[in-house]
């Protein structure tokens, strides 16, 4: 059963798997594209209740940490621990502080009274609804994906120290590294969708 | 040589944990083997109870709501933990790594993590039951009612999503063993057709799935936040939600009859003692089913409301997926022209498959043009056809692989004279069952009712007298099934004169499959290779 030492056949697990997640947030989208259409008025004038500048904030925060990602690979690759250590700390950290900032976006809309089944979003009109209900769902499931990475990535740091992810032997990286991007990529169509375009 | 019995893997475990902990293909088959049978007897038990409340008009044997929760635990149950992981987490499992050479599945590990999932889901179905009621939603948790009903249809979805997780795992283990664990020499125009049809059943798995994972994890959002996504009231379209749950739960048919239709593609040569005709159209026509057969969900709507064009274009798509399905059904029948028939129970299973699975497809015909499924749309005339496709398409291409593949598995050949006889009460039982609701679909009998008009009775009397056969056969085969048990190892390597790789190590197989690396021929159905039996 020697098929551990196939790297490509792990990869290309992993890049299957990444399709799921595609899948996964595609029917959100979907959903996202049918209901712009019914309510276009409503989405584009609740759209403007968002913060443009703590959204643009996170999509700097998430890309930078992608940098840091690829770097611990590259790090790696030149056999410097501490490096490749200190660039997934670096982006753990920067996952910890996107989150940071979505708990003060939800917790000034929820302070608001705006949450999903609240009384107060209840009396606004249609539209405005399913707005937040997508949006909740949708970063809501995007947060939840954060932190599944942030955990792989802190997996990755240990077992960086523990000398398992070393020079001869990183796949374990690239494929966490993988997911970090796909949950760093599925942000930058939230992006648009929530904050830009509307 | 001794089996895979006899050694553990990984070979420091022992007794119940050899089973539970193992990370062995063979084993984890024979674990979800277990667990699929146990879901399958209680899903018949459940089918059979619905079938005779309604037997006669009125209250015949429970109450209305009793009623419910057991048509929609028969679906559930028999969609979710039956149908869909049959056939590649038994069969599958076990026979893909031997097909193409190999020693196990490329992710071990996440193979039996998804056997633990399948577990997960039936604890979770099984708790649902008993907390807050059982679910009456029917299988498919349609909004608003799934949102509304005060039964635990939240614990059911979940348990559903845990199911499709585990499935979607399986899809990808099997995609990556096929892509990088193929013996050196097998091309991919050499991998055996059920192999094959397994191959385009885990893209479907592992595509679709997603999407069924979203919709289900909405409705449970839904009712414990109240989001409103699919309520009218607050924005929402309950439409959509149809849209999204079809668009897995169409192409998750083919999921259930694609490695059905690979499993008879391996029994018809052997039986016919000739190669298969149309290899290549074969293996293209299971491609083809998995593609177009993912972009007709809608026809599952034409009643729900959407445009003209729409309804043209599904219409349209639906009858294009008769094509490659009919490709299936004339190289199997082309094969057997000729050739030198040995009849045995695995045949007259496929042939059964054969025969049921046309009418099942042609009928699905009737429901796939946008005119006629007005008039038949939610009638038993669905149901009927689709336990045609479902039943007698996927259940007995099940049977006929647990009869083909049952002496490789376990070195033991069971008794014929049984099995035929089985086949026969269920095959019998099967059409006097499902005919008459071909009929009572076209007269206007709604489906999922729990009473009926005076004018219906004789045909669900009928189908009734059919379940009353049907459902004896059924046990009757695996009581058989199980009696070989008790006999000594004895079935050869290859008792019914296979070519293809499985039947080329011992009965049953050794840890890891082969003893020297196998040899794959030219072409996986040259039976030059072999005698006769």
């Amino acid at each position: 059963m020697g098929s551990h030492q196939d790297t490509v056949g792990a990869r290309i697990g992993m890049w299957l798997f990444l399709y799921t997640e595609i899948m996964l947030f595609g029917g959100l989208f979907v959903l996202y594209g049918a209901y712009y259409r019914i309510h276009a008025v409503e989405f584009i004038g609740t759209g403007q209740e968002l913060d443009m500048v703590l959204g643009c904030v996170n999509t700097v925060i998430l890309l930078v940490s992608s940098f840091f990602v690829a770097a611990s690979v590259t790090a790696v690759r030149r056999n410097s621990t501490k490096g490749a250590m200190a660039f997934l700390a670096g982006a753990v950290l920067l996952g910890g502080l996107f989150l940071l900032n979505k708990y003060f976006e939800w917790g000034h809309k929820f302070h608001l009274g705006i949450y999903p089944g609240s009384p107060g979003l209840g009396e606004s009109p249609p539209g405005r609804i399913v707005f937040y209900g997508l949006y909740f769902t949708i970063t809501g499931l995007h947060a939840f994906h954060i932190v599944m990475g942030m955990v792989l990535l802190i997996v990755c740091i240990a077992m960086t120290g523990l000398g398992r992810i070393q020079k001869e032997r990183f796949l374990l990286l690239e494929n966490c590294g993988l997911y970090w991007h796909l949950v760093d990529l599925i942000w930058i169509f939230i992006f648009p969708l929530f904050y830009l375009i509307l | 040589m001794t089996s895979f019995y006899h050694t553990p893997f990984p070979a420091r475990f022992r007794g119940v944990w050899a089973w539970l902990l193992t990370l062995d293909h063979k084993r984890i088959a024979l674990l979800y083997l277990g667990a699929v049978m146990f879901w399958f007897i209680i899903a018949i038990v459940l089918g059979f109870l619905v079938r005779m409340e309604l037997m006669t008009p009125g209250r015949t044997i429970m109450g209305a709501e009793t009623y419910n929760a057991a048509f929609t635990l028969h679906g559930v149950i028999m969609i979710f933990l039956f149908v869909i992981p049959a056939m590649p987490a038994i069969f599958g499992n076990f026979l893909l790594p031997i097909q193409i050479g190999t020693d196990d599945v490329f992710f071990p590990k996440l193979n039996l993590l998804s056997w633990y999932l399948y577990m997960l889901g039936g604890v979770l179905a099984i708790v649902s039951l008993f907390a807050d009621g059982p679910p009456d939603t029917g299988w498919t948790f349609y909004v608003p009612f799934s949102v509304s009903t005060q039964t635990n249809v939240g614990l059911t979805v979940t348990a559903a999503f845990t199911l499709g997780l585990s499935s979607m795992l399986t899809g990808l283990n099997f995609i990556t063993t096929v892509h990088r664990m193929r013996v050196p020499g097998m091309g991919w125009l050499q991998i055996p057709l059920f192999t094959w049809s397994l191959y385009a059943t885990a893209w479907v798995q592992l595509l679709a799935t997603p999407v069924l994972s979203i919709t289900l994890l909405l409705v449970v959002f839904e009712r414990v936040f109240g989001t409103g996504l699919f309520d009218p009231a607050r924005g929402g379209d309950p439409v959509l939600y149809q849209h999204l749950f079809w668009m897995y739960s169409h192409p998750a048919v083919y999921i259930m009859i694609l490695p059905g239709m690979g499993v008879i593609s391996e029994i018809i040569p052997v039986f016919s003692r000739k190669s298969i005709f149309g290899y290549k159209a074969i293996v293209g026509s299971s491609l083809g089913i998995a593609t177009a057969g993912s972009l007709v969900w809608a026809h599952h709507m034409f009643t729900s409301g959407m445009s003209d064009v729409a309804v043209f274009v599904f219409s349209f798509l639906t009858f294009i997926v008769a094509i490659p399905s009919a490709i299936k059904v004339f190289s199997w029948v082309s094969t057997m022209y000729k050739g030198s028939i040995l009849m045995t129970p695995p045949l007259f299973f496929a042939l059964c498959f054969i025969y049921l699975f046309s009418v099942g497809g042609l009928t699905g015909l009737v429901l796939g043009s946008a005119g006629t499924n007005i008039q038949v749309h939610d009638t038993h005339f669905v149901v009927a056809h689709f336990h045609f496709v479902m039943f007698g398409g996927t259940g007995f291409s099940f049977f006929a692989a647990l009869h083909f593949w049952w002496p490789k598995i376990f070195g033991r050949m069971y008794d014929f004279k049984r099995a035929y006889l089985s086949a026969l009460l269920i095959v019998t039982g099967f059409m006097l069952h499902y005919v008459p609701m071909f009929i009572l679909g076209l007269q206007g009998m709604p489906r999922r009712y729990h009473d009926y008009l005076e004018q219906f009775a004789p045909g669900n009397l009928f189908a009734g007298l059919g379940a009353l056969i049907m459902v004896p056969g059924l046990f009757l085969m695996v009581i058989n099934l199980m009696m070989s048990l008790k006999q000594p190892v004895d079935a050869p390597a290859d008792p019914w004169g296979g070519t293809t790789l499985e039947w080329s190590v011992p009965s049953p197989p050794p840890l890891h499959n082969f003893i020297e690396r196998p040899s794959p021929g030219e072409y996986p159905y040259d039976f030059s290779r072999v005698g006769t039996p």
